[in-house]
This record gives C-alpha cells, sequence and structure tokens, in this order.
C-alpha cells in the first residue's frame, strides 16, 4: 500500500518536473521581451538591458532554467511585471476563496448528483426518474456563465427588489472572519457549480449502479436476507462509486486551478481571476505560476483519486 | 401422502420483454425433504435456476404464478419483508461463479457475518467465532488468519468452500446449489460436491442442486428431475434416470455425458434448445426428437406415471412400458 502511493507521488513529481520544463519553454524562451514590458515603451536600452541583467535574461538558456528550477524548488516563483508582488503571495491570497468555492460546490453536486442518481438507478423509468432526465438535459445543455447568471437575476436581484437580502449579489468574506458569512456569499457559487456538474454525477451514478445491479455479488447479497437498503448502499453502491470518484479527482483538480467563469460571475477573488487579469495584463511571472500551481492540484487529485481506489478497492492494492 | 418441506405446485414465471413475454418456466411441480437431494437437471435455458431463485424472490421483474409452500406457507405468497426472514435464514442459496458471487471489496469474514447478523442478535464478537467456526467446518485450513482475507486472494474451489460456509451461517433448512461446480476444475468439483454431501448427511437439511451436467447428479443426489422448455421432461430416483430412463431427451442426456472408461461414442443431441419466445407446437422437444410422431407436433404430452420405478414420470407420448434406455447405455 505504501509502495503503491510513493510510487504514484514519484510519477506525480516527474509530472510536475515535465510540465515545469514545458512551462519554461513556453513562456521564457519563446519570442517576447519582459524587460522591455518591464521597464516601459519610453526606456533607453541602457536601462532595458539593465533590467534585462537584474532578472538573469542575459544569462544562457540552460543557466536561466536552472535558476528557475531552484527558485521553483524553493517554492520562489518570482515577481509579477504589473505591481512587483510575489508570486507565491499573490496565489496564496487567492487560494483560500478557490478552495472554499471548489470544495463547497464539488460536496454540493455529490450529494445532489449522487442521491439523484441512486434514486434513478433504484426505480428506473419512474416518473422520478425521467424528471431527473430533464434536470440533467438541462444542466449539461446550460453554460455556467448563464446558470450563474440566472441564480443571481432570481435569487440576488428578484429577492432584493422584494426588499429579501438572502443571498448576497457577489464578493467573498473570508471564513476565519466570520464562517456564517463565508457560507452566505458562497451558496449561490457553490449551487451553480453544483447545478451544471450535479448533472453529470447523477447519469455516471445511475449507469454504474444500474450495471453493478446486475452482478453476481449483489444477488448474492439478496439472498442473505439483508435489507434492500442495505444491498443498494453497502454493496452495490461501493463499487458504484469508482468511476464517480474518478470524475471527480479530474473536476476538483481542474477547478482548484481556478473556476474561471464562476469566480468572474459571482466577483471571488480566486485564482481564476487572477490568471484572467494577468493574461489581460501579459503579466508572464503570474500566469506561469498559475498554470504551475494548476498542474500541481491536478497531479494531487490524481493521486488522492489513487489512493481512493486502494481504499475502496483493495484488489487495487496488489498493484 | 408425505408432506415434503418444500412443496412445488404448477409454478409459472413469465418476463416481460419487448418482443414478446419469456415463459421461462411452465408450470411445474416439485418437492423437496429435509435430509433429501433434488437433482434438477437441463441446458441453459431450460428454466431449472429460474424455477429455483423465483421461491426466493430473487428474479426481479418476473410475474410468477402457482405456490410454494415451505414448511406449511407459500413462499410466493410472502410480502417482501416476510420472505427477507426466509432468505439466508432458512432458505439459503450457493451459486455457480465463487468470484463473481462473493462482493469483492469486502472481507470473507465479514460478507459472512453480516449474513449472521442479518438474522439474529449475535454480537459483532459472537458471529465472528460463528464465521471461523463455519470455515473450518467447510474445510479452510487456518480459518482464524484466512478469515480477514479478500475473495481474490482464494483459489476458486476455496472460495467456494466460502460460499458454502456463507450459506450454512444460518443453519438452513433447504439449500438450493445454482450449478455449483460449473466454474471449478474437475478435480475441484468432486471436493466440493464431497463436501456438499458430507454437510447435508451431518445438518440433515434438503439440498436442491441445479446443474446441466449429469454427472453432478449421480454423485449426488436422491431424485432427479429432468427440465426442458420450462417444463419438467422427466422425475424420478436417480438409478430409475440413469437406468431406466423414458423420456428421449434423457436418454441424449444420458447419450452425452463422456464416461472416464472412455468407452463407446458420445452422441450429441441435435439441434438447439428452443427459443423461449416461440416454443414449437406440441411437445417443445418434438424438433430434436428421433422418436417423433405425428401426434407430438401437435399436442404437448403431460407428465405421465410410467413404469420405471416408484414415482417415475416422463412428458412423452410413446409408450409407458418402453424401455429404450437398456439398449443405449
Amino acid at each position: 500500500m505504501i509502495r503503491f502511493l510513493v510510487r504514484r507521488v514519484l510519477f506525480g513529481i516527474l509530472v510536475l518536473w515535465l510540465i515545469s520544463v514545458a512551462v519554461f519553454v513556453l513562456f521564457f524562451v519563446a519570442p517576447h521581451d519582459p524587460a522591455r514590458a518591464i521597464a516601459g515603451r519610453q526606456a533607453t536600452a541602457e536601462t532595458v538591458a539593465l533590467v534585462e541583467h537584474r532578472l538573469g535574461l542575459d544569462q544562457p538558456v540552460l543557466t536561466q532554467y536552472w535558476h528557475f528550477l531552484v527558485r521553483l524548488a524553493h517554492g520562489d516563483l518570482g515577481y509579477s511585471y504589473y505591481n512587483s508582488e510575489p508570486v507565491r503571495s499573490l496565489i496564496v491570497a487567492r487560494l483560500p476563496v478557490t478552495l472554499s468555492l471548489t470544495l463547497g460546490g464539488a460536496i454540493l453536486w455529490l450529494l445532489l448528483g449522487v442521491g439523484i442518481g441512486i434514486a434513478s438507478a433504484r426505480h428506473p423509468r419512474s416518473l422520478l426518474d425521467r424528471s431527473a432526465t430533464v434536470f440533467v438535459l438541462g444542466g449539461l445543455s446550460m453554460p455556467t456563465f448563464l446558470v450563474g447568471l440566472l441564480l443571481l437575476y432570481f435569487l440576488f436581484f428578484r429577492l432584493h427588489l422584494l426588499g429579501v437580502d438572502a443571498f448576497p449579489g457577489g464578493g467573498y468574506v473570508p471564513f476565519t472572519q466570520s464562517p456564517a458569512q463565508w457560507a452566505q456569499h458562497l451558496i449561490l457559487p457553490w449551487l451553480t457549480l453544483a447545478l451544471v456538474s450535479a448533472a453529470t454525477y447523477s447519469r455516471l451514478t445511475r449507469g454504474s449502479l444500474l450495471e453493478v445491479f446486475g452482478e453476481d455479488y449483489v444477488r448474492t447479497a439478496r439472498a442473505k436476507g439483508i435489507t434492500e437498503q442495505r444491498v443498494v448502499y453497502r454493496h452495490a453502491l461501493r463499487s458504484a462509486l469508482t468511476p464517480v470518484v474518478t470524475q471527480l479527482g479530474i473536476d476538483v483538480g481542474a477547478l482548484l486551478g481556478g473556476a474561471i467563469i464562476t469566480e468572474n460571475v459571482f466577483g471571488l477573488p480566486g485564482l481564476g481571476q487572477l490568471a484572467v487579469q494577468s493574461v489581460v495584463t501579459q503579466d508572464l511571472p503570474v500566469i506561469v505560476g498559475i498554470v504551475l500551481v494548476a498542474a500541481f492540484f491536478v497531479v494531487a487529485a490524481n493521486i488522492v483519486v489513487d489512493f481512493l481506489y486502494a481504499v475502496l478497492d483493495p484488489r487495487v492494492r496488489r498493484r | 401422502m408425505v408432506v415434503n418441506l418444500l412443496e412445488v405446485n404448477g409454478l409459472t414465471v413469465t418476463f416481460p420483454t419487448p418482443d414478446g413475454p419469456v415463459r421461462a418456466v411452465r408450470g411445474i411441480s416439485f418437492g423437496v425433504d429435509r435430509g433429501r437431494t433434488l437433482g434438477i437437471v437441463g441446458e441453459s435455458g431450460s428454466g431449472k435456476s429460474v424455477a429455483a431463485l423465483t421461491l426466493l424472490g430473487l428474479t426481479p421483474g418476473a410475474s410468477v404464478g402457482g405456490q410454494a409452500l415451505f414448511g406449511g406457507d407459500d413462499l410466493l405468497a410472502m410480502s417482501e419483508p416476510e420472505l427477507r426472514a426466509v432468505r439466508g435464514a432458512r432458505i439459503a442459496v450457493v451459486f455457480q461463479d465463487p468470484l463473481s458471487s462473493l462482493h469483492p471489496m469486502y472481507r470473507v469474514g465479514w460478507q459472512i457475518t453480516e449474513a449472521i447478523r442479518a438474522h439474529t442478535p449475535a454480537s459483532r464478537r459472537a458471529a465472528r467465532e460463528r464465521a471461523i467456526e463455519l470455515l473450518g467446518m467447510v474445510g479452510i485450513a487456518q480459518p482464524r488468519r484466512r478469515i480477514d482475507d479478500y475473495p481474490h486472494q482464494f483459489s476458486g474451489g476455496m472460495r467456494q468452500r466460502v460460499m458454502i460456509a456463507m450459506a450454512l451461517a444460518l443453519g438452513p433448512d433447504l439449500v438450493i446449489a445454482d450449478e455449483p461446480t460449473t466454474a471449478l476444475d474437475t478435480t475441484v468439483q468432486a471436493q466440493i460436491l464431497d463436501l456438499l454431501h458430507r454437510l447435508q448427511q451431518e445438518l440433515g437439511m434438503a439440498l436442491i442442486i441445479i446443474t446441466h451436467d449429469l454427472g453432478v447428479v449421480a454423485q449426488t443426489a436422491d431424485e432427479v428431475q429432468v427440465m426442458y422448455a420450462g417444463r419438467i421432461a422427466e422425475t424420478a430416483d436417480r438409478r430409475t434416470i440413469f437406468y431406466r430412463a423414458h423420456h428421449p431427451y434423457t436418454l441424449g442426456l444420458l447419450g452425452s455425458v463422456p464416461s472416464a472408461a472412455g468407452r463407446g461414442r458420445l452422441t450429441p443431441i441435435a439441434g438447439q434448445p428452443p427459443s423461449p419466445i416461440r416454443l414449437p407446437s406440441g411437445c417443445p422437444f418434438h424438433p430434436r426428437c428421433a422418436y417423433r410422431m405425428d401426434r407430438c407436433t401437435v399436442e404437448e404430452p403431460p407428465l405421465l406415471t410410467v413404469g420405471g420405478g416408484p414415482g417415475h414420470r416422463s412428458a412423452c407420448w410413446l409408450p409407458v412400458d418402453a424401455r429404450r434406455s437398456e439398449v443405449m447405455v
């Protein structure tokens, strides 16, 4: 079990290293002129050369890459071209927002999606199953920003006109400052993520569960005389969750790199918003930082998924 | 007339499908008593497994008719909670493929104790001790150590022993073994059949063995019932089936069993089993039968008493004293 995990982690580090190479090649070797960008259009050639020297851009590419790696290993992602702040602190400041948004959303869409999936699978072709299908089609075909805007319109704007301010229209309050306000500000973003994703999860759970219901060991469980409840939750669901866990790893990993649309609709100062800003201002060190952090989350999420597989299925542990 | 532990009367099982109703079981009656073994033999699709599993409500989506008296209560009329109290506790099932029939993600001990604790107020510890005892009883070495292993850590034969231990956990009155040896190696098959037979003798339960293999029946059954196209083709005690069979289908099955001595050629039964949606007119076996008469194509024969021995009945229009089995075997 431990060997299995160590292997996964080493493999993850390898992937991250490859991504760092790709990022370096793309952003430090591709033709662009960061020194001029920093010094400004009117700067003299000397000033530009000075900036270039300070950034180490006058050194050979391999040396630059070595310095890049060494700094990376120390957690130093360089400084923003835009406001000279350390990229690391920029990212660290945004991380709690994205973490809160993604994890809360994930819990909500799991409850919603898996719950609907179980109900649909237990009564296939029932009224409930059919309504769930409609709900799913709606969720699948609506873009995230539309769901977000609709929620804002009905649950913030219309309620606001009625004099009810149950849900704020945007912004973020840190958990440490006020847990209640934190949750209140995040409910609509969470709902947005949940409504968009629950569809996928309910279909996934339904299909997987229906397949497992046909397995011999589920029949064995019924033949034992245990309750149907137990057959579904202890025997069938455990096997049926494998594809759900996979999908969850992919989605959470991707969202942690920045839930760009949701963050922008609700004005949440998360990684996604930072990414958009830094692309607009061509703030390359920040972009690189975000790419690396996003890659880290995807890799980490995959390791967690592998770990969960091993927890769920003893047969995986041997591999 | 002696009242058996299980008395099934006129059982019908029909599955609705888009192509029309599949009449998997078309009115069969049978019984088995404590300490006795009934072998149900037939090709796949003959309805033998469906007939047995329907008794426990394990055939979802089927519409069921008839009566199945178990200790005087009709299993087919029971509510789901009533039936659940019977399942696993008073009637247990040993399934065909122990690899797919045991949950791959739970330890075998957990799976056995779950059955025990579903029907008794046994503590976790007591159930575990009982599970260890059961594993030892079915011949698993070092049961105290093996109880925490997962199914994939056992060999096929050992897994089937685990299944049997699970079935016996609550001392059932009736065990239904559905093709218990089909997925196993030949050498292991004999061991499992011996084990089932020995345990039945010790515990005095009734046993139904469902199989396509007459060899399995020859080792274990007291009574044999041959099924074809959802009906009983022939039923008798084991000796009569093997030495004085009446129905041409039974004779065909006997002719296609390889013997260890290796004498004689195998005679396969010509043709395919009929589609359960479009059964042939008259006797369902007539398209494949070497003794077909005109009557067979229009009129389905009922189970008629024939002369092989007490309780020997055959669904065939051939004369009751026909004894071709002596010629053929």
